[in-house]
């Protein structure tokens, strides 16, 4: 596919505006409508990126630079309150936690998913009968709506009668609180959001092995490589531009993960599989006294680390385009 | 890459127990949902639904319905809107190529690293001036800003591949660039249009965060809900639980089946372009 970014486009444009062109006009002013035409095409596009990506943006920092409360929600007039809830959330006992689970949380599934994706990919790789067929069964966990995982997960993992505890009690280990006890509560969210996110790993280094030539591997074969040379000698390397793509999106999906947490523990027990995403969002909706301004202060503190993470997305696509 | 085919076989046998071992939490949610309600708490718990039962599955159909229909015309609408957003984007990014849209490019990806929970909060502040709380509309609006970027970066990568030649001979044969559009461009680029479709569908059918926090105080709420009201009023009846789990996981499975080589397009050109 040729790349999307490509400079030279006044071949390209002539063809349009030729037959719109009036005669003995000098061709850079011909060009130059059919230029912004484009932009008859996007302005839709434009005009909902302001009202529905800005405007939001713009309302979510407005908040959290104010002090609301349910009645300036409604009616306004809320008072300006610069960094006061900035520095509510700063200071509270639960920042320094809650930001240690959302390091946590990404570090531990990024870790996980990337590993068990790539063995995935290595092995539906090669050619086997069925393959084509059960790596598309693989992405079945990536397709289901969150809510049926989390659901799921929270029954598997049930104190009482979960399987996992059952399967556990089997080879004799004592059942485990996975969702009620504050030592278990991240480790089971990590657990089922690693499962989630397995088959999106999967699919990208898959595409990406895909596109290593066959022939680097038919040379290190006459060389007489084994199979762990190759993979580190020709699969890895070749496959870290694509690596760093996976886990630099893995993070930006993760550092969002909400759904899972709060369907299955709420962030708790007692806060303590709480992210930033969840406690912005029990602060703002979780409550009945909702508090608006921490809660949206919070959620910019995540913008800006998704932001980071982000740019350095951005950074590595570009560098892949240019080669 | 070709091996014998003994080999080949036990890779298959290797390959059908770490598929069977990622699908286990599915087949878990089918099981539980067929069990009776009291061999719910059986120590150990049944492998098989031996005793099987379509109680779960009536009380989706007595409960359930209104939700799912909801989800239903929230996904079509997203679908519509989405498509009808990002195809002549795509368009105009990949063939017209206005000044100022690699920019446009750029903020379309960022756009969607966007965390949720912050989209929900800034709309929750807008829809309640607006009006548009609770309502169909305004949950559909929400639900497209999960699919718009995607669809122009996928419209783009798409249309991009459309040959110059085929564009320049509508222009020859006297189309405007709105009918190049409509009669040349829109029906080359079919593929694309049903991928961007999938995953509007899917992700609105899928949405929870903007359905709690938009339409969670409605006449009108999504199946996603439907699950989650469940489980918080009603600890017993798992078997409901489950049977609607498995409903709403209807549309990926059937989407899966339908167009698999639409997916496998869809994961891959949203993150890597080759």
């Amino acid at each position: 596919m040729p790349s999307t970014t490509e400079t030279t486009t006044a071949v390209r444009d002539r063809g349009g505006a030729a037959t719109a062109a009036p005669p003995g006009s000098p061709p850079s002013r011909t060009r130059r409508p059919g230029r912004w035409w484009g932009w008859a095409f996007l302005a839709p596009v434009t005009v909902y990126l302001a009202a529905f990506y800005a405007y939001p943006l713009y309302r979510n920092v407005e908040l959290s630079l104010r002090e609301y409360t349910v009645r300036s929600f409604v009616q306004g007039g809320a008072p300006f309150a610069g960094l006061d809830n900035y520095r509510t959330i700063l200071t509270d006992p639960a920042f320094g936690s809650t930001l240690t689970h959302t390091v946590v949380f990404t570090a531990a599934s990024l870790a996980f998913q990337f590993t068990i994706g790539m063995a995935l990919a290595l092995f539906f790789h090669q050619y086997f009968p069925l393959s084509r067929t059960l790596r598309a069964l693989i992405l079945v966990p990536w397709l289901l709506p969150l809510i049926v995982s989390a659901s799921t997960w929270s029954w598997l993992l049930n104190s009482d009668s979960g399987l996992v505890n059952a399967a556990l009690g089997v080879v004799g280990v004592d059942p485990v609180n996975w969702l009620t006890s504050p030592g278990w509560s991240l480790t089971s969210v990590i657990i089922a959001n690693i499962w989630i996110g397995i088959p999106f790993n999967l699919v990208v280094l898959y595409s990406g092995l895909q596109a290593i030539p066959a022939e680097m591997y038919e040379a290190s074969a006459l060389d007489g490589a084994t199979g762990w040379q190759r993979f580190w000698g020709i699969t890895f390397p070749l496959l870290r531009p694509v690596s760093a793509i996976t886990l630099l999106l893995g993070l930006i999906y993760t550092l969002k993960v909400f759904d899972i947490i709060w369907i299955m523990t709420r962030g708790g027990p007692t806060g303590s599989s709480a992210t930033l995403a969840t406690w912005s969002y029990r602060l703002g909706f979780g409550n009945l006294l909702p508090e608006f301004g921490p809660g949206a202060a919070i959620g910019n503190l995540l913008i800006v680390l998704a932001l980071i993470a982000g740019l350095g997305y951005i950074r590595i696509e570009r560098r892949q385009q240019l080669r | 890459m070709t091996t014998s085919t003994p080999r080949a076989w036990w890779k298959t046998g290797v390959g059908l127990v770490l598929t069977g071992l990622m699908l286990f939490p599915v087949y878990w949610m089918v099981n539980v949902s067929l069990t009776r309600d009291q061999d719910m708490r059986a120590s150990p718990p049944h492998l098989f639904p031996t005793n099987g039962t379509l109680d779960g599955y009536r009380a989706v159909l007595d409960q359930q319905l209104p939700y799912l229909g909801t989800s239903f015309l929230v996904g079509l609408g997203t679908v519509a809107l989405t498509v009808a957003l990002a195809a002549p984007a795509g368009y105009a990014l990949a063939k017209l190529r206005p000044p100022g849209g690699p920019a446009l490019s750029f903020v379309l990806l960022i756009a969607q690293m966007i965390p949720g929970i912050i989209m929900a909060m800034g709309f929750y502040a807008i829809f309640l001036t607006l009006g548009v709380l609770n309502t169909l509309p305004g949950l559909i609006l929400a639900d497209t800003t999960l699919a718009v970027p995607f669809g122009v970066l996928i419209f783009t990568a798409f249309m991009s591949g459309i040959p110059d030649e085929l564009l320049q001979a509508a222009v020859v044969d006297g189309a405007g660039r709105l009918r190049t559009f409509w009669s040349v461009v829109l029906p080359v680029s079919r593929n694309s249009i049903v991928t961007v479709s999938l995953f509007a569908f899917l992700w609105s059918w899928s949405d929870f965060i903007f359905a709690s926090t938009l339409a969670g105080g409605g006449d009108h709420q999504p199946i996603t809900l439907g699950i989650y009201h469940y489980i918080g009023n009603n600890n017993q009846q798992w078997n409901a639980i489950m049977a609607t789990a498995v409903v709403a996981s209807i549309p990926a499975a059937v989407l899966l089946i339908l167009a698999q080589r639409y997916v496998s397009m869809g994961v891959t050109a949203g993150a890597v372009k080759d």
